[in-house]
């Protein structure tokens, strides 16, 4: 056999082969993408997918990639790869599955482009230098959409968590209960104002009795939180009552310079739940400045 | 008229439309304090529900228009804050002190008549 | 940039103009209903002292990128007569104008980031952040 004349790739051939290369996978596209699913399928990787699927997908990827190799842009298969992501995690597909496909697939490109030019070495390790460098490129671009996909979903459940842990209860007509339990950090005392302050309109609430029994500590910044928890839902009319306030916190407090006089605490729970009733079922006459919510006497108590 | 006031029996109703400048919360600081005296009423209530900033110069007029009001012998109720502006006002360390508030208009009016029942007793 | 946008602040009702747009940039970003309610309050704040002690001018804001996180940047700037004490001017309840003194101390606790750089006689520069969650 007549070997072509080999020569260093110069920039202009170097174009010349990556157009080649295009031109190879696009036309053996049919033959190397059965080939991948079939590998696929072989390794299990194909777990929960349609038919259907199959074939969209699968197409969709290996043209991206071709579209990546020609063009040398990202975008298109960061964007494919976000959006897989999305769906991928929600369905419960695994990183693995994902990443052992592309790793399948740069398997089937590489070994076609081995076929290929087996014969000339110089232009075999010619067109590896072209591809490899894609298809890395195109794995660590899925990896990293993978990766911040996952933690966004990490992320969201954690905060469905904190919220689930400090439920905001309508105790009757009007009253809502707010039980803090465990430690507080800034973040979660902020998300549990923003939820207070939520649940003090949805439930057209007056009176909160916010109880802190179960709070060990708090540091000046959180109980600085709590004071602006209670005087936020002031300006949303309603009256916070706190109970279960130990006298680490009330130090705490006084520390901050808050006028606990000016708090409305009550020892525990069951005494927050009374002045409560009291506020919303007695005639209460008007307080001097600093005005306190609404307090009526309207409603009777059920 | 970005801030429509109504009368309502003995009291007086402004219901913020809009966004405000600086210049329309003047303007209805000075027209309610006209009001209230031309038709004697004992309450006035601010419906701020559309106001999503509540800044601090917003909140000094109408800590001011409140204790105006006062001087003329009638209340003022701010009603209609909305969760995420009273989030940001007590951050930034805004907290209408002296100034009586409820959760809407329907609230407000109730909040009034039982402190003029009350009153009379 | 591609997306900065700039009010230039000559009267009080540029506060509104600066705030209503500084707030649809945040939601063009993705800030919750809290988060945009607490940067258009931010930038009231500081608009309002361009206003009143400046008299004019200009607030640009834009979106930046560092690292993986995203954010607002917001920047006023006046060539009004400057600030003498910074550290006083930050202190709650610090005012030469009347007011609660409340706009600067409480416009960096609204916001993640906040930086006043002053020169008396030439002028005040205010940069604010707000990263997204
Ligand atoms: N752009 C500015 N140019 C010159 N001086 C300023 C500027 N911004 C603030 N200051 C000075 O800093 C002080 C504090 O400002 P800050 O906004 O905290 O309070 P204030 O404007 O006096 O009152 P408030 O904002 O609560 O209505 C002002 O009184 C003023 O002396
Ligand atoms: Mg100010």
């Amino acid at each position: 056999m007549n070997k072509e004349e080999t020569k260093k790739p110069t920039p202009e051939s170097s174009d010349a082969l990556l157009r080649e290369l295009v031109d190879h996978f696009r036309e053996k596209r049919e033959i190397l993408r059965q080939q991948w699913v079939q590998l696929m399928m072989g390794k299990g990787l194909l777990a929960g997918l349609t038919q259907e699927e199959i074939e969209t997908e699968s197409i969709t990827i290996y043209d991206t990639c071709i579209v990546c190799l020609e063009t040398g842009e990202y975008e298109g298969a960061q964007a494919y790869a976000t959006r897989m992501a999305e769906r991928g995690v929600l369905r419960g597909m695994t990183t693995e599955q994902i990443i052992g496909g592309l790793l399948t697939l740069r398997d089937v490109y590489g070994r076609s482009l081995f076929e290929r030019y087996q014969h000339d070495m110089e232009r075999l390790s010619a067109a590896l230098d072209i591809y490899e460098p894609v298809a890395n490129k195109i794995l660590s671009v899925v990896a990293l959409a993978f990766v911040e996909e996952r933690e966004k979903v990490v992320r969201q459940q954690q905060e469905a968590i904190r919220e689930l842990s400090t439920p905001v209860l309508q105790f009757r007509d009007k009253l809502l209960i707010l039980p803090i339990i465990g430690l507080i950090d800034s973040l979660r005392a902020r998300q549990l104002t923003e939820q207070l302050l939520r649940a003090i309109r949805a439930n057209r609430a007056r009176v909160v009795v916010m109880d802190i029994t179960g709070v060990p500590s708090v540091d000046s910044k959180v109980a600085n939180h709590l004071v602006q928890t209670v005087d936020a839902s002031r300006l949303m009319g309603a009256t916070v009552v706190v109970t279960g306030v130990s006298p680490e916190i009330a130090q705490t407090l006084v520390t901050l310079g808050v006028d606990l006089s000016k708090m409305n605490t009550v020892g525990d729970l069951q005494g927050g739940i009374e002045v409560a009733d009291q506020l919303l079922g007695y005639k209460v006459s008007r307080t001097e400045p600093p005005a306190t919510g609404l307090i009526t006497s309207k409603e009777k108590v059920p | 008229m970005l801030v429509p006031i109504l009368k309502q029996g003995d009291y007086l109703i402004a219901s913020v439309q809009s966004e405000l400048s600086d210049e329309d919360l003047l303007k209805l600081r000075d027209e309610l304090v006209k009001r209230v005296g031309e038709l004697r009423s004992r309450g006035v209530i601010i419906d701020v529900t559309a106001l999503y900033v509540m800044d601090s110069f917003a909140t000094r007029t109408l800590r001011a228009i409140a204790h105006m009001i006062r001087l003329r012998g009638a209340e003022t109720i701010i009603v209609g804050i909305q969760p995420e502006v009273a989030f940001t006002m007590v951050q930034l360390g805004l907290k209408l002190e002296g100034v009586m508030t409820a959760l809407d208009l329907e609230e407000g009016l109730a909040y009034l008549q039982t402190l003029h029942t009350s009153k009379r007793r | 940039m591609a997306d900065e946008v700039r009010v230039s602040i000559n009267s009080e009702y540029d506060i509104v103009t600066a705030r209503l747009k500084g707030r649809d940039l945040a939601a063009k970003l993705g800030f919750s209903s809290t988060e945009l309610v607490v940067i258009a309050t931010a930038i009231s704040e500081i608009a309002r002292n361009i206003v009143q002690y400046a008299k004019h001018g200009e607030i640009s804001m834009s979106i930046i990128q560092q690292g993986s996180r995203s954010g607002i940047i917001i920047t006023a700037r006046d060539k009004g007569p400057g600030i003498p004490n910074i550290n006083l001017a930050m202190q709650d309840g610090y005012s030469t104008g009347g007011g609660l003194g409340l706009g600067l101390p409480g416009a960096k606790r609204l916001m993640d980031e906040f930086e006043v750089t002053s020169k008396v006689g030439s002028g005040t520069t205010v940069t604010m952040k707000k990263w997204l969650r």
